[in-house]
């Protein structure tokens, strides 16, 4: 039994995303090896060779690779899947994409966004926007997993001294073509990673607001931004500050919810949080309901004056 | 341009589920049941893409029960021409409705394939990543924006971090994401035009299809509860507990 992670990176670095993946592989039981596949991603190679618990890091370049784009990086995982009995990458973006391709051509299962490895043919994943979790056990010869990287504590990024072996890529189909990437460039914490969370909701009644009472108070505490999917779709901030089912999944040590009103999809994303601060002036919101501590007050005054107390 | 686009009929997202008592599933009985808001995105688009003049014909597939047949309603009613129900009562997975959907794929050779991104109900986020690879065409997951155009089509992707552009060779599998468009509201007219559109009824086996489950859910629970919080007077109240009892600031 030897289970294969799929590194995130973006040629030059790794994403933390895959260390917490890693943790994941070495709990399926067996050797984990790290897969970089990518355009001139030497330095990622080497990075991932000294985390400790890899047993073999897999390096294929090829200049098709350096997007991540779907189909050949599909391509160049079904080369080597065979040798694996669990093929894991993070719930992220680029995992959700390329998996699931993976898995059809193998003819197996995926078992998405797994939250527990209960052994090395059962998981736990949450079903319904995290109402339920469900048990499932998988019946085919691989495994192929997206990870919950949220559930996985992160392995050491120093110590170990795994070899490097470098494979020649496969061709691939050539039917996709990466033309441009807008990301949003930003000196925070990310989102996925943050220690604590600022996000704005609906209550905020504009895009102007959550600039004079989110991020004021986020700078304060160092915090990465986020928000409800109500404000994205009231065009208060861009889509990427999205927390939810459908937005991104988090668990920071705080958590502050600021004119959200809590729904269900947007609690899918935040409630495995340690700590969940609401503050809503509706005292029936459904934030409440999962906040450690809430404050019904007019978010207009109780936010300054939070920004203001915090030193 | 023909589009086919695949639908999924699931518990409304206004619902509360409930686990079961003998936590084997989630309790749908006398629930109300819609079209997964993803793939009502996938409908509009296609609708769209029709009223532009880029699509000729639309075909909506589902898989499932019986009821299914509401669902291919709606679309029909949102505006597509054509619904193909595969028909079964056997619990489907992404890979066994992955495989059906490229027997029908194959059988009305669409140029481009709508499908939401994920269904509200197991959360998988599978079936059009998994269809793509099984008929070998590119795909474009969580679809922002689309354009056709010159044999090719342009996706813009919502990705961690941003937004991302790729174009595809046509055919193509396009997954939507929930800001590609707001979906119109069905009229009465419209729901009347569709009961006299075709819905064309086939079952798994005449499409020679495998549909037999590869995940065994062995149980399902409730997740678990957070312990009740507390509702602080002030604000002074609340940076006091942040630092001395939660210690996190």
């Amino acid at each position: 039994m030897s289970a294969l992670v799929i590194a995130e990176h973006n040629n030059l670095f790794l994403n933390a995303a895959t260390l917490h993946t890693i943790t994941a592989a070495v709990q399926c039981g067996g050797d984990v090896d790290v897969l970089i596949a990518g355009n001139a991603a030497d330095a990622v190679a080497t990075e991932a060779s000294k985390i400790v618990g890899v047993h073999k890091v897999i390096h294929i370049d090829a200049s098709d690779l350096g997007d991540q784009l779907a189909e050949p990086l599909a391509a160049q995982i079904l080369a080597i899947a065979n040798q694996y009995s669990h093929i894991l990458a993070p719930a992220t973006a680029s995992g959700k994409n390329v998996m699931p391709r993976v898995a059809a051509k193998l003819d197996v299962a995926q078992i998405s966004d797994i939250t527990k490895i209960v052994s090395s043919d059962t998981f736990e994943r949450p079903i319904y926007a995290g109402n339920a979790i469900a048990t499932v056990q998988s019946i085919d010869p691989i495994k192929v997993i997206t990870v919950r990287t949220t559930s996985f504590d992160p392995v050491r990024v120093s110590g170990g001294s795994a070899e490097i072996t470098k494979l020649a890529p496969v061709s691939s189909p050539g039917k996709s073509d990466f033309i441009s990437r807008d990301l949003n460039q930003s000196e925070r914490p990310e989102l996925a990673g943050a220690k604590i969370i600022v996000s704005g909701g609906r209550g905020l009644g504009s895009g102007e607001a959550y600039q004079e009472l989110v991020l004021p108070l986020a700078d304060k505490l160092g915090a990465a931004l986020g928000a409800s999917r109500a404000a994205v779709d009231a065009g208060y901030v861009p889509n990427d500050y999205q927390v939810g089912q459908t937005g991104k999944i988090v668990a920071p040590d705080l958590y502050i919810a600021i004119g959200i009103s809590g729904a269900i999809q947007h609690l899918a994303g935040m409630k495995g949080s340690k700590v969940i601060v609401a503050i809503n002036k509706d005292p029936d919101a459904p934030i409440f309901s999962v906040a450690d501590y809430g404050l019904v007050a007019d978010l207009f005054t109780a936010v300054p004056e939070l920004t203001k107390a915090i030193t | 341009m023909k589009i086919l686009v695949a639908v999924k009929r699931v518990v409304d997202y206004n619902v509360k589920v409930r686990v079961k008592s003998d936590h084997s599933g989630i309790d749908i009985a006398n629930v109300k049941m819609s079209m997964n808001p993803f793939d009502e995105i996938a409908i509009e688009e296609a609708v769209r893409l029709k009223e532009a003049g880029v699509a000729s014909e639309i075909v909506v597939v589902s898989a499932g029960p019986t009821p299914c047949q509401e669902t291919l309603r709606t679309a029909l009613a949102i505006g597509a021409d054509k619904a193909i129900l595969v028909e079964t009562d056997i619990e489907l997975q992404p890979l066994a409705v992955a495989k059906l959907l490229k027997a029908i794929c194959d059988q009305e050779q669409a140029q481009l394939i709508l499908l939401g991104k994920q269904a509200i109900d197991d959360d998988s986020n599978q079936t059009g990543q998994m269809l793509a690879s099984l008929m070998d065409i590119p795909q474009g997951t969580f679809a922002s924006k689309v354009l056709v155009e010159n044999g090719k089509v342009n996706v813009t992707r919502e990705v961690d971090g941003g937004l991302e552009t790729i174009a595809l060779t046509l055919p193509a599998v396009i997954t939507t994401d929930l800001r590609l468009n707001e979906p119109r509201y069905v009229t009465l007219p419209n729901i009347m035009k569709a009961k006299k559109k075709p819905l064309e009824i086939v079952k798994p086996e005449e499409l020679g299809v495998d549909i037999a489950p590869r995940l065994k859910t062995l149980r399902v629970d409730e997740p678990p509860k957070r312990a009740a919080g507390i509702m602080v007077a002030n604000v002074a109240e609340l940076v006091e507990k942040l630092k001395n009892e939660a210690k996190v600031i």
